[in-house]
């Protein structure tokens, strides 16, 4: 009997294949076991007996890739999520930024904009805020649109309320936000240095020099070839001595970027530009 | 250590919550250096907590070593791989890990399902699936899962687990080859390691 299990990765290919030649959105580099999962629950939703038959709703279908895309891309996250992360870039990285009259941050997968409220309070308490510029990009359109509304649910908060004061929050956190029916909803001053972007790390290009990128969590969910692109690009777009932020379990071991990098943080893996920007 | 090694099974993974802390190391104090099969555990913590003070406390009386796999890191013998708080651990198909941050599965991240999933997924019919104490019904999916795949399933008797839920609900999920006191879990192992 043929395995059902190689079948079904058989059609991943296939679907995977339409998806890029149709509307140009690749995955076809993305960690295998968690698109599988994601794929599977995608078929059920859309009430298929086999992912092979979304092919069809791929190519012909409208407005199919929206919710494709965001069965695929979307990701969870919560703010100052490892607060010693937001603690060092408090303690040991702004007071660096500060020496730039203008800084640019890019917070690369950006998903529904917790990070990019987090970076917003912390820049903000460390009075730099008016010299960043902060370009939060994704994939995923339904998630940016998240982002840009700053709403989320209040189950979040307590975490939330807990991360911000162990990552050396200087203000009282619910400043920060109103509560409605159940709804949290960000102070929209926050946002006022911040351009929210569609832009795909598989394919897209560098779009500015920054002094700061933040692609926490993103990485794991790419193979080590994509990730190798991904690391080229923030190589690329970061000025020398900038600083990259990837999440605690990322790394940039086995790269070859990583000669272009000098370790800051360990555990909070962050690293420093050491080389000058190609072309620069 | 090879991953074409002899033999029936070629991977463990152990899923356990509630209680677990005391069970697991007794499990993984039952076995030897040189284990052929590597060891995957999911165990629900708070996203705070490190294994740091588990692994101390345990290293002392376990031969493997003990680690947090990074990022698409290979799978070995002879070592206890833990997920880390607040990422779901999963298996490649080529043996390796990898890690996400999706929405949690039966309110966990790690979650014994996600991990037992990718692990039949990867390793079909050769892998071996340990549910222990736990407090909610994770691991029962992921469990039923290796069956179909033609894996090998091991409950800890509920009888002797802290928390019965957890084993209870993998017992009624499918049929499992064995029900066993946690102190004869590492023997098990073995047994089954050497077919």
């Amino acid at each position: 009997m043929e395995d059902k299990t190689d079948i079904e990765q058989i059609e991943i290919d296939l679907l995977l294949d339409a998806v890029e030649r149709r509307h140009g959105y690749d995955f076809r580099e993305y960690s295998r076991a968690s698109l599988t999962r994601r794929l599977r629950r995608l078929r059920v939703d859309m009430k298929k007996e086999h992912i092979s038959d979304l092919i069809p709703l791929v190519l012909y279908g409208q407005g199919v890739m929206e919710s494709l895309v965001d069965g695929i891309s979307v990701t969870v996250s919560e703010m100052f999520r490892d607060p010693y992360v937001f603690k060092m870039v408090r303690e040991k990285i702004v007071p660096y930024l500060k020496t730039y009259p203008k800084v640019n941050i890019w917070v690369a997968g950006c998903a529904t904009g917790e990070e990019v409220y987090s970076l917003a309070i912390l820049f903000k308490e460390e009075e730099i805020y008016d010299r960043v510029q902060i370009y939060a990009t994704d994939i995923n359109e339904k998630s940016l649109k998240k982002a840009k509304a700053g709403i989320y649910s209040e189950d979040q908060t307590k975490t939330n309320t807990n991360n911000y004061y162990k990552s050396m929050g200087r203000e009282s956190f619910n400043d920060y936000y109103f509560t409605k029916f159940h709804k949290v909803m960000m102070a929209r001053d926050l946002m006022k240095n911040v351009v929210f972007l569609t832009h795909n790390l598989a394919v897209d290009r560098v779009f500015n020099e920054m002094q700061m990128i933040f692609c926490r969590n993103v990485l794991i969910y790419f193979s080590i070839p994509l990730q190798e692109r991904v690391l080229k690009l923030f190589d690329d777009s970061l000025c020398k001595n900038g600083f990259l932020a990837l999440g605690t379990k990322e790394h940039i071991r086995f790269s070859k970027t990583e000669k272009s990098f000098r370790t800051v943080g360990k555990k909070e893996k962050i690293f420093q530009k050491i080389m000058p920007r190609a072309g620069a | 250590m090879s991953l074409s090694a002899p033999g029936r099974f070629r991977l463990v993974v152990i899923g356990g919550s509630a209680g677990s802390t005391i069970g697991l190391p007794l499990i993984l104090a039952g076995l030897p250096h040189d284990l052929r099969l590597p060891v995957v555990v999911v165990r629900h913590i708070a996203p705070e907590s490190t294994w740091e003070f588990f692994m101390r406390r345990t290293d002392a009386d376990c031969a493997l070593t003990i680690i947090e796999p990074d990022d698409k890191e290979p799978i070995f013998g002879g070592h206890v791989y833990m997920a880390p708080p607040n990422y779901h651990l999963l298996i490649e198909r080529d043996y390796t890990f990898s890690l996400s941050v999706d929405e949690k599965v039966r309110y966990s991240r790690p979650s014994i399902d996600v991990l037992f999933e990718t692990a039949a997924d990867a390793y079909g019919e050769s892998v071996i699936g340990v549910i222990m104490t736990g407090a909610n019904d994770d691991g029962a999916a992921g469990l039923k899962k290796i069956k179909e795949r033609g894996g090998y399933a091991i409950v800890q008797d509920p009888k002797t687990a802290q928390v019965d839920i957890m084993p209870k609900a993998a017992i009624a999920a499918c049929d499992v080859d064995r029900i066993l006191p946690l102190e004869r879990i590492a023997e098990a192992l073995l047994e089954l390691e050497r077919l």
